[in-house]
């Protein structure tokens, strides 16, 4: 049953290194992003909670094709990167995270948002009081305390990753060992004739992975919980 | 020596207080809504005044003529809430040595088994504030303002939220403090039967302002019920 081919191991392998990739760089923006609809009040915060949630509600192939317009070889952004620092994300696994990462930015930041809005306040004015700046309170009590959230956002966004089919394709297409995630490898071998028992592996290969993905972040939601309730 | 010469606004409640705090244990004794919280977070720097000044010993914490305002966690003043305020993340040894570790101090194992000895906390450490009574957690938060070797302890009604029981319990380890850490307090409360064990001054508030200062004889039956 786990007899994959080189070529449909190939794109599990890239699908992990794709949505570990995405979580890691959004979790940083998914903390301050986060940080900043919990705690601060500012013009445009209704504008950008809407923002937000829009990779959520558009068609994924909508998104796909902004991102092919703006971080495309010719695209503003896309231009300004690949002339300055040499990043590329058109037809590459790159751009293939990006558009994960995007993608699931909702799902994550919504937990984060949630676990800092419920977070004692007045436990950080006494960490003020016991000689911890600004920076330090964030690190010792706040990020700790928001731990169980973190996690749940993180998990959400890799899932949503692991799953991205539609915004990735359009953006950079489905090229084998470089773009052709799992789920981009099930389409294809769909239109193949006879694909239908290779794509039946995948398929089973996918479910172990959620499933896998789902076990593991309960246990550390669990793990997260129980110190933060002082367990 | 504290000097405390503040005024706010909050709505139509106004504050404006003026008093002295040298050594020993100062109370601040009233009935709720005379402005005491507001007074201690203003020391600690939690609330900033409208107007005038704090300082303490050479040290001004707050001008507001000449724009100063001290932020907390340079202030050096240690604050024991009303409700504990432990960190559940993190154990017993972990909060006591919270101020230290953030202020930068060395270890001292000194200072700290003292500390532990004499508020009777050793047998704790290694446990989370969640598993600990009432009064075993105010007492780690005594500790834990301590350890971090404060000019001044602030205490805001630190037994308010004990049953009796726990507030005969936890009174000898505030008397044996005032005795042995040398450390000036300003003590909150408007129980004047707990005020008259601890206190070495008295500063009368009622509705923002300082009705009186002196010694222990503002706490007579009589005064609390002029306040009542």
């Amino acid at each position: 049953m786990f007899d994959l081919s080189p070529a449909e191991w190939t794109a599990v392998l890239l699908s992990l290194r794709i949505a570990l990739v995405a979580t890691a760089f959004a979790l940083p923006f998914g903390i301050a992003i986060g940080w900043l609809l919990a705690r601060k009040e500012f013009w445009g915060k209704t504008l950008l909670d809407g923002l937000l949630y829009l990779p959520l509600v558009l068609p994924p192939v909508v998104t796909g094709y902004l991102l092919l317009i703006s971080f495309g070889k010719k695209g503003p952004i896309g231009a300004f990167l690949a002339d300055h620092f040499g990043i590329v994300f058109s037809f590459r696994w790159t751009g293939a995270a990006l558009s994960c990462g995007i993608m699931g930015f909702p799902l994550m930041v919504r937990p984060i948002r949630l676990a800092l809005e419920a977070i004692d306040r007045r436990l950080e004015e006494a960490a003020g009081t016991l000689g911890a700046g600004r920076f330090l309170v964030f690190l010792t009590i706040t990020l700790p305390l928001a731990l169980p959230g973190i996690i749940a956002g993180a998990v959400l966004c890799f899932a949503r990753a692991l799953g991205e089919f539609g915004a990735t394709i359009t953006f950079v297409s489905n090229i084998p060992g470089e773009t052709q995630t799992i789920s981009a490898a099930i389409y294809t071998l769909m239109q193949i004739p006879g694909g239908d028992a290779a794509a039946g592996r995948l398929v089973l290969f996918a479910i172990i992975l959620a499933l896998a993905a789902l076990v593991v972040s309960e246990w550390f939601a669990r793990r997260a919980g129980m110190r933060v309730q002082g367990n | 020596m504290l000097a405390v010469d503040v005024e706010k606004e909050f709505g139509t409640f106004k504050l404006a207080v003026r008093f002295e705090a040298a050594g020993g244990v100062t109370a601040l004794f009233g009935p709720s809504g005379a402005g005491k919280t507001t007074i201690v977070n203003m020391i600690a720097g939690l609330v900033p005044p409208d107007r005038g000044s704090i300082v303490l010993g050479d040290k001004v914490l707050f001008d507001a003529a000449a724009g100063i305002n001290v932020p907390p966690h340079r202030r050096h003043i240690g604050y024991v809430f009303q409700e504990d305020r432990l960190f559940p993340h993190l154990s017993v040894r972990q909060n006591l040595d919270y101020g230290r570790r953030m202020s930068g101090l060395l270890r001292n194992p000194n200072d700290f088994a003292r500390i532990v000895a004499l508020l009777d906390i050793g047998h704790l450490l290694e446990r989370r504030p969640r598993l600990l009574s009432g009064g075993e957690r105010q007492r780690v938060a005594v500790g834990r303002a301590l350890l971090m070797r404060p000019g001044l302890l602030l205490l805001d009604e630190p037994l308010a939220s004990l049953d009796a029981g726990r507030k005969r319990e936890i009174l000898p380890y505030l008397v044996r403090l005032r005795d042995d850490a040398r450390v000036p307090m300003v003590y909150v409360s408007h129980t004047a039967a707990e005020l008259r064990r601890i206190a070495s001054k008295v500063v009368r508030l009622d509705a923002g302002r300082v009705v009186a200062a002196g010694g222990l004889e503002l706490l007579d039956a009589t005064a609390l019920d002029e306040l009542e």
